[in-house]
């Protein structure tokens, strides 16, 4: 990082000196600009927040009913301190955004967490050309590619249909905010009755009230005691897994959905049932596409593979460098080790640097 | 293929063995017999010897795929496995194949070996480029040479039993020996008549476990044989039709490699099939199993090996007998047969019957049994007297019961990433300690010994602590102690630390333990068996 950036890395989070606020800082601060809720990006007890008017509903949610938050509509721009502002569509989850800043002629761009293939649960993504871009590497090997999510949805629905036809029940697990709305859009309701995990039915509610389109779903919690489940869907978050809550629907089968699983030792080793390759961030085609759609003439690399995707775009003639985040990736609660050790790495990495 | 790769990923996909099974039924109920003779062989375990080295698949999949070398590294060091990293990296395909199974292998895989290297690139990449992903994937596994998945032996017997409307026993047995995996293969594999015709084929082996908890829970000794547990290569020697065969329990045939025990064959009548333990064996004693080693792997043995090295067969039992199978007969009377066999025979410098070792209680067998380590032993067998011999590793009648292993504290110094299911997580750890001018001395690589929880969190830590990189090896901060068993321990002028460990493993992690405390390598010499 170079002295005069406009967004350096401290022990509170990504600061904007010049505008006196920070981006998805990690502990709290008087002003931050968030790009979306998930934890990891938003955190909890900041005097005031400003999130994207998409987002500001989930975010009012996990920040609890006393914290000021601020919406601002994709595109328009507000002026803090010396700097533009603006927030602009990730495609990650409902409400995600890239910060745009802009200061004395110089453009920055912050990805937060961001997707490129369009889903029906949020805005798509839109590149933001700038001169400085930062950008997650959750998945940032060229390993990772991901298949289209209409083949990966048929076949969730047709494990579904197949559960369902030997009599046992569906466990679906994703992330309770984005990715399980994600996953329920795509249920088919004609193979059966969906239910889900409070964590789950909470945001959903939030989904529906902005507008997203979910099939009928009930609070599993809220079933008479003794109920068959055979036939049903069960959408949870992960670490439902292997809990007595989700024995209590056997016979079951249980599936995941995650990026991670485009390895067959990582599906393995959570002996899970069926593993669905689904993300919600960028894959390396769609990183690599994004990056040179931005037009950035340097780039500065957060949570994920870092140190690959700096050699790799360094490679290819551009400023690249590792700047460490405590931003976690695709968090799946049995995930979250393996993101928290990559970041680990590349701080390290920063730190042996001279 | 296409069948053959979903089989494979559906076998891949689940834990549940009845799953399997019924997953390996369908495919064998729907399979040309070429295909399913094929897919036997594979998923048994046998392979042809490599078509193509690793290094080239990766050479020629990195071009084809445009990343460098180094990022192909770091693309195998998260999924831990060559075939699969190929697989992924490979540019997407909308080509998919029909061609059948033995069509690859018999066309395509096998006229591979001793082809011009540019021949074989060219024919890799016209493969690849007509297969989709999870084809690519198997078919990188069968021309590595490295096909391996979750399924075990017994499962595809299993299958093929349904299929055939056989015993499993009968199926297991005809699947040992030499076969070529042709159509008439699997239809004498499935066939209903057990009148089979192969001589040279051995059975299959009874393997027992370790003991658990108190030998009394057995019942009373007098219901028991002891033996010595020894430690060389389980193996069968079998006399048919005037001649002979020797097969390891890896069910190689091996009868040139010990030719002191070919030979001893013709001292068999027809129809004999002795199951026993290849031994190093000199003056009347054991040698360390490390002799043995000289000798495994070797094609040809010269002069001077066969006389530094020499072995005997100790035979534990008589599995056929005059022609006549006779498995379930109970061990006694095997037994007794086997001795009256053995004297008859009189080659006691080749063919010895595996000694018993007697006691009135589980309490001198016990005694007894802490003299293995000085007799070259491992601990002792129990065998049930009135025990079939079963096929396999069947609980209750044979049971292992090992002297308890050396053990070191060692502290963790290096380690490396896993591979197949442990891929992307630190799991194969190097293990140092002190020596006298108190630097860390590494003496042992260990895999295993450690839960899900725990590698969770040592992975954690390697991460936090690396210092130094060497290919893909991390050394670590010496921080963490851990309580290593291992059976044996030889001298060795090839390790740095002049010790060299047998079947190291992880016993627990000592958290109570700071590294100053970890054992010397003073103390693991004074475990050594007095020099020679």
């Amino acid at each position: 990082m170079k002295p005069d950036d406009l967004l350096r890395p401290t022990d509170l989070g990504l600061y904007c000196e010049a505008g006196d606020f920070y981006v998805d800082p990690w502990r709290p601060v008087p002003r931050a600009v968030v790009t979306h809720a998930h934890a990891d990006h938003a955190c909890w007890g900041c005097g005031r927040y400003l999130t994207s008017a998409e987002g500001a509903g989930v975010l009012q949610i996990r920040m609890g009913r006393d914290a000021v938050v601020d919406a601002l509509p994709y595109g328009e721009s507000i002026t803090i301190g010396g700097v533009r502002v603006s927030l602009h569509p990730a495609g990650h989850i409902l409400g995600s955004s890239q910060v745009r800043l802009e200061h004395r002629g110089e453009v920055w761009a912050v990805s937060g967490d961001y997707k490129v293939e369009p889903d029906a649960t949020c805005t798509p993504f839109e590149p933001v050309r700038c001169d400085v871009f930062v950008t997650e590497s959750t998945f940032g090997l060229p390993i990772y590619r991901w298949p289209s999510q209409q083949a990966v949805f048929d076949e969730i629905n047709a494990w579904w249909r197949a559960n369902r036809d030997a009599g046992k029940a569906s466990l679906l697990l994703g992330y309770a905010l984005g990715k399980s709305q994600r996953l329920q859009s795509a249920l088919d309701p004609e193979i059966g009755p969906i239910y889900t995990h409070g964590a789950v039915e909470k945001l959903n509610r939030a989904y529906r009230d902005g507008g997203v389109a979910l099939p009928p779903t009930a609070y599993a919690g809220a079933a008479v005691k003794g109920k068959s489940w055979a036939g049903a869907m069960i959408v949870a978050p992960p670490s439902a897994h292997g809990t007595p809550w989700a024995r209590k629907f056997a016979p079951l089968s249980t599936g995941i959905a995650s990026g991670w699983m485009t390895i067959r030792g990582t599906r393995r080793r959570k002996a899970l049932d069926r593993g669905f390759v689904l993300s919600d961030h960028v894959d390396w085609p769609g990183l690599m596409g994004s990056i040179e759609a931005t037009g950035a003439s340097r780039v500065l690399v957060t949570h994920g593979y870092t140190s690959v995707v700096v050699r790799h775009l360094r490679e290819q003639g551009l400023e690249a460098e590792v700047l460490a985040t405590r931003y976690e990736g695709e968090g799946d609660a049995q995930d979250r080790a393996e993101a928290e050790e990559l970041e680990a790495e590349a701080a390290a990495e920063v730190q042996e640097a001279p | 293929m296409r069948d053959f790769a979903r089989l494979y990923a559906a076998l891949d996909e689940t834990t549940r063995t009845g799953e399997k099974v019924e997953a390996l039924t369908r495919y064998f109920e729907q399979a040309p017999p070429t295909d399913a003779a094929w897919a036997v062989y594979f998923l048994i375990g046998r392979k042809p010897k490599q078509v193509v080295p690793s290094k080239k698949l990766r050479e020629w999949a990195a071009i084809e795929a445009g990343v460098p070398d180094w990022l192909f590294q770091e693309s195998y060091d998260a999924v831990g496995d060559v075939a699969e990293t190929v697989a992924l990296l490979l540019p997407p395909s909308e080509e998919s194949t029909d061609l059948p199974l033995a069509d690859w292998v018999e066309n395509r895989l096998l006229p591979l070996r001793g082809v011009e290297e540019s021949a074989q690139r060219a024919a890799l990449l016209d493969a690849w480029r007509s297969m989709d992903r999870p084809q690519r994937f198997v078919w990188n596994k069968l021309i590595s040479g490295g096909f391996r998945v979750g399924v075990s032996q017994q499962l595809v017997t299993r299958a093929l039993a349904k299929v055939g409307g056989i015993e499993p026993a009968v199926v297991a047995h005809r699947l040992m020996g030499d076969w070529e995996p042709d159509a008439g293969f699997i239809n004498r594999l499935l066939a209903p008549d057990a009148a089979d015709a192969d001589h040279s084929r051995p059975y299959p082996f009874c393997l027992a476990h370790g003991i658990e908890g108190e030998p009394e829970a057995l019942g009373p000794v007098e219901a028991w044989q002891a033996e010595w547990k020894w430690d060389g290569i389980r193996s069968q020697l079998i006399r048919r039709a005037g001649d002979t065969f020797l097969w390891s329990r890896g069910e190689e045939l091996v009868t040139d490699r010990y030719p002191e025990l070919g030979t001893l064959g013709a001292f068999l009548p027809d129809g004999t099939a002795i199951d026993g333990e290849i031994l190093p064996y000199r003056d009347g004693l054991p040698l360390p199993f490390a002799q043995l080693q000289r000798r495994i792997g070797r094609k040809s043995v010269g002069k001077t090996i066969l006389a530094e090295v020499p072995v005997v067969l100790i035979a534990y039992d008589l599995l056929e007998f005059d022609g006549r199978d006779l498995r379930a007969e109970p061990f006694q009377t095997r037994r007794t047969l086997l001795a009256a066999l053995v004297e008859r025979v009189d080659q006691p410098g080749r063919l010895i019957l595996s000694p018993t070792v007697v006691a009135d209680s589980w309490a001198g067998l016990a005694a007894a049994r802490e003299e293995s380590r000085s007799r070259q032993a491992e601990g002792l067998m129990l065998k049930r007297l009135d025990s079939p011999y079963h096929v396999g590793r069947k609980r209750g009648d044979w049971w292992k019961w090992k002297v308890d292993p050396f053990t070191v504290d060692a502290v963790l110094t290096a380690a490396q990433r896993g591979s197949g299911k442990r891929a992307s997580l630190y799991t194969d750890y190097t293990f140092s300690v002190w020596d006298d001018d108190r630097r860390l001395i590494p003496f042992a690589k260990a895999y295993s010994g450690l839960t899900d929880a725990e590698i969770a969190r040592v992975d954690a830590f390697i991460r936090r602590n690396m210092v130094e990189k060497f290919g893909p090896v991390r050394t670590v901060k010496p921080e963490l102690v851990f309580e290593l068993a291992f059976e044996g321990i030889q001298r060795s002028p090839r390790h740095k630390s002049g010790i060299a460990v047998r079947f190291p493993r992880i016993l627990r992690w000592r958290q109570d333990k700071p590294a100053e405390q970890a054992d010397t390598l003073e103390s693991i010499r004074g475990m050594l068996p007095p020099s020679p």
